[in-house]
């Protein structure tokens, strides 16, 4: 019999919060490893759902905010749509027009630095970068793009700042990473490529957060109110930056944001998606030479759930929404499965393998999240441990979110599939395009889609489709204020004297890791409960009452692993999922050489 | 000769920037920045921090040849606090002084993972102990066995204690790790703690905020580097020059009088930019430099876009009684 061992990574790291993977695996002849069962734990708690309680719905969105502060936004939002929900409150059209280009600037900012920065050196070896011939790689570039930075010259200098970087023994953060592992396999310009777009990235994110604190005054973290947005279109005033009279919303920034909007959708429309699939061609193809095809391992549970999002009207009509709603069960794009959130027998939150009780059920038992309960109980060992009990018992502070009991994947690859299947030609078009430069077969349930590198090509394409429809959001927004329409806030039902004594809510979005749901139960003028179901509940929970893994769990089986030290393959399955997003953002150059930008035009 | 007696030497004509490899100088010789743009860029550097103008050879100095090492921890949070610190501020000066540094450990950004990242750490605090900068964020659960905070094993008042041990000293950002934070609202379900309640016997630096403004934690460092000291802080340890007012007292709302007091979010006071302490306003009760720093490259804040502030930087802001509910003081 095979020996086993037991694989830990803890932390996880790029990524954002606190995750372990346990894992065993069996040896192989050649000293291989293969993972049999992976656990995912979550290893931090802080109960923002039980401080929630007894306060007024209307301040909810602050608190609920605070659960990332890379999802900041989508947090905010989804809260006060979920007190609106429960008040019949509808927002004024520029507010939900708003709101859209504050969530879509959070899909370009966070997916494209998860594909540089906290994704990307999973796949390119930044030592084999120095090793590039720049002249080539400027003609790769070209083959990829129109995008300016196509020269020799331009890569010789990024050639040369990696060298002395490396050479200068100092790697700060890029220390003990798995250079050199055979699990690399592209060709240094490519290399050489990504990790000038790695640099480059980040002076284009630092840009385009603007869009935030125009409209919510700061990044991360900015307001939303309940009943719209609390960002009034100026009456007097003009210009950004140190006003002394209207406020930051007035013809100077709103012109700002025409001009951030282009910034985004050119780094992705000519950058960030011609890499993710040059990406994804290379480590299709590696399995020509002797390597894994990326496109053939990694998929989860093969059911995709979306709420839908960014609606051309109002987020009470579904069909106006870019992101369609439903559910995809078992791969088949032939059918869409309608939802109701308000089934209690259809959403289901478990905590059979969560250090939770229950105390008005079995912990067996599956609780909808209106009636759901957050009862600490942690059962695990004692801090100081190595390993996690096995699972028959609690290993995780996340709960397992079930849709009529089956576990679902959230994130980019629903929402682009639930696009694909519901007939948008638009994203049809684009992917089978994209399918077409990796050499992928376009069949009816697009096989290749479920898998790791199907998950990063499927963030890639949507960020295009995203990005595109920003502009028909801000131009509605204009077309609305130039009419005479700069109505951003519903007063109606602000005072909480003009509320029903009991009232329920749902509140959502489709986030940039996936289906976010917020759910509200209003007594009295106060919460009495609020209970979120997050995307990555969704996708990194444990095990279910019945043992059903989460797609995390599910993604990771049956895994190779060359060499145990370096367990790179489960980090790109991992990644993939993206448990972070923008929050990593910058690495602005840590130890020196590398990403040094500076300005000094406003000193000269 | 001290590192600070050295400093006068940037004033002369004939300084060059410290051209060791490894240095900030160096890497400024080979973007080609001249004497005289860093000496300007330092002088307006100086201005954010409140210091004299005559500190800017000093900090010009300090920044082109010291590199401390930081190791950056993560607790009960968010990522709220990195997002502002490296992601949300223009290109010019955060850059430097990041480049000033050397982030040795900082999970987010990490390369490696699970044990190859815990050794990378281990092996930066020894090389470095007694001078590195510990920086902090979230709250911390103070009973050790409760299992509301593990990483790699160990529990969040372990970890911090070891991390804490060699360190020079400790900086506290954003209001979890400073205050306890949302973590520590009511009813403090986990028990959570700022970082000084759990680190007594070395300096804490309290640099609050829901996150803080990135100049500001910037700000901090920068400092240290030029004086080789920290700022003045105030009875919650915060640095008096950037928490040394309240919002409301360097709000222009509060100077735009005309524009009267706004009642609800879409009338006309709103769109004119009137007072929002109706509305629940904090400013005139929260030390903080958004009037006047303001956010993400001087842009915006809070009360700019519309919304009042809600006291983030204040210990205990979550309980103050209500978002919207109108506070007293500050006319």
């Amino acid at each position: 019999m095979a020996a086993s061992r037991t694989l830990v990574i803890d932390p996880v790291t790029r990524i954002e919060g606190h995750l372990r993977i346990q894992a065993n695996t069996t040896a192989n002849a050649d000293g291989t490893y293969t993972i049999s069962r992976a656990s995912s734990s979550s290893t931090m708690v802080r109960g923002i759902e039980l401080i929630m309680k007894g306060r007024d719905p209307r301040e909810a969105w602050a608190f609920a905010q605070r659960i990332c502060g890379v999802c900041t936004v989508v947090h905010g939002v989804t809260s006060a749509r979920a007190v609106e929900n429960a008040l019949g409150i509808t927002v004024p059209s520029n507010a939900e027009m708003i709101r859209n280009l504050m969530i879509a600037s959070q899909y370009m900012h966070d997916h494209v630095m998860h594909f540089y920065l906290l994704h990307m050196l999973d796949w390119v070896d930044v030592t084999s970068a120095i090793k590039a011939d720049p002249a080539k790689a400027a003609t790769l570039q070209a083959s990829m793009s129109t995008y300016a930075n196509n020269t020799a010259s331009y890569f010789t200098g990024v050639k040369s700042k990696l060298t002395t970087f490396i050479n200068s023994g100092q790697l700060g953060i890029f220390a003990k990473g798995y250079w050199g592992h055979s699990a690399y396999k592209l060709s240094p310009e490519q290399n050489l490529v990504l990790m000038a777009h790695y640099l480059e990235c980040l002076s284009w994110s630092r840009s385009i957060v603007k869009l935030h604190t125009i409209f919510g005054g700061k990044d991360p973290h900015p307001s939303v109110v309940v009943g719209g947005m609390p960002c009034a279109i100026s009456s007097s005033g003009g210009g950004t930056g140190k006003i002394s009279t209207g406020t930051a919303v007035n013809s100077a920034s709103l012109k700002m944001v025409s001009d951030l909007i282009t910034t985004m959708r050119n780094f992705v429309d000519q950058v960030y998606l011609p890499d993710a699939i040059m990406m994804c061609k290379a480590y299709t193809d590696a399995a020509k030479s002797g390597g894994t095809d990326w496109s053939t391992i990694g998929e989860s549970v093969g059911n995709y759930l979306c709420y839908g999002e960014f609606p051309s009207t109002n987020i009470n009509d579904p069909a106006s929404f870019l992101i369609p709603r439903g559910v995809i069960i078992g791969r088949d794009l032939s059918k869409i499965y309608p939802i109701d959130v308000t089934n209690t027998s259809e959403f289901q939150e478990f905590v059979a393998h969560s250090w939770y009780d229950y105390k008005t059920a079995s912990k067996n038992a599956g609780l909808h999240p209106w009636s759901g309960e957050t009862t600490f109980n942690y059962t695990g060992p004692a801090p100081g441990y190595t390993t996690l009990p096995d699972n028959a018992e609690s290993y995780s502070w996340i709960k397992s979110p079930r849709w009529r009991g089956r576990a679902m994947e959230v994130g980019p690859l629903a929402h682009v599939l639930m696009m694909y299947a519901k007939g948008n030609t638009t994203a049809k078009t684009l992917v089978q395009q994209c399918f077409g430069k990796i050499g992928w077969t376009v069949d009816a349930n697009l096989t290749r889609f479920h898998s790791t590198l199907g998950r990063t090509l499927a963030r890639a394409i949507e960020t295009k489709l995203i990005g595109d429809g920003m502009v028909g959001w801000y131009n509605k927004l204009m077309s609305n204020i130039n009419g005479g329409d700069v109505s951003v806030f519903n007063n109606a039902k602000w005072a909480p004297t003009t509320w029903p004594a009991s009232a329920k809510g749902f509140g959502f979005t489709e986030a940039p890791r996936g289906a976010l749901g917020h759910w509200v139960v209003i007594d009295n003028q106060k919460i009495s409960n609020y209970q979120c179901v997050v995307a990555s509940q969704w996708n990194a929970g444990p095990r279910d009452a019945a043992g059903v893994a989460g797609p995390y769990e599910a993604g990771l089986q049956g895994h190779p692993i060359a060499n145990f030290d370096q367990p790179i393959e489960v980090l790109r399955t991992i990644h993939s999922f993206d448990p972070c997003i923008g929050c990593a953002v910058h690495l602005t150059d840590p130890d020196g050489q590398a990403s040094v930008t500076v300005d000094f035009n406003d000193f000269a | 000769m001290t590192d600070l007696e050295k400093t006068d030497s940037i004033d002369s004509p004939d300084f060059e920037f410290p051209a060791e490899p490894g240095t900030v100088g160096e890497r400024l010789v080979n973007l080609g920045v001249s004497r005289r743009g860093f000496l300007k860029f330092c002088t307006a550097l100086t201005s954010t921090m409140a210091l004299e103008a005559s500190m800017a050879p000093k900090l010009a100095y300090a920044l082109t040849t010291s590199r401390p090492c930081i190791i950056y921890m993560s607790f009960q949070e968010c990522t709220g606090c990195l997002e502002s610190l490296v992601n949300s501020y223009g290109t010019t000066i955060e850059n430097l002084i990041l480049t000033s540094f050397s982030l040795d450990y900082q999970e987010t950004l990490q390369a490696a993972a699970g044990t190859a990242a815990e050794a990378a750490r281990n092996e930066a605090m020894t090389k470095n102990a007694g001078k590195y900068i510990l920086v902090v964020d979230g709250s911390i659960p103070a009973n050790a066995k409760s299992g509301y905070f593990v990483s790699a094993g160990e529990s969040g008042v372990d970890r911090l204690n070891k991390a804490a041990a060699n360190a020079a000293f400790v900086v506290a950002v954003g209001s979890c790790a400073a205050f306890g934070g949302l973590p520590g609202a009511s009813p403090n379900p986990t028990g959570a703690v700022p970082v000084s309640s759990i680190i007594k016997n070395k300096t804490v630096v309290n640099v609050s905020g829901c996150p803080p403004i990135a100049e500001v934690i910037t700000g901090v460092l920068a400092y240290y580097l030029t004086n080789n000291a920290l700022p003045a802080l105030d009875a919650n340890k915060r640095p008096t020059m950037y928490y040394g007012k309240t919002v409301h007292s360097s709000c222009y709302r509060e100077e735009n009088e005309r524009a009267g007091h706004v009642a609800n979010f879409g009338d006309a006071a709103a769109r004119a930019g009137g007072c929002l302490r109706p509305l629940g306003c904090k400013g005139p009760r929260t030390h903080a430099a958004c009037a006047t720093m303001r956010w993400n490259q001087g842009l915006s804040f809070p009360i700019q876009s519309g919304h009042g502030c809600i006291g983030c930087t204040e210990p205990g802001f979550w309980d103050f009684g209500g978002l919207y509910t109108k506070t007293s003081g500050g006319d």
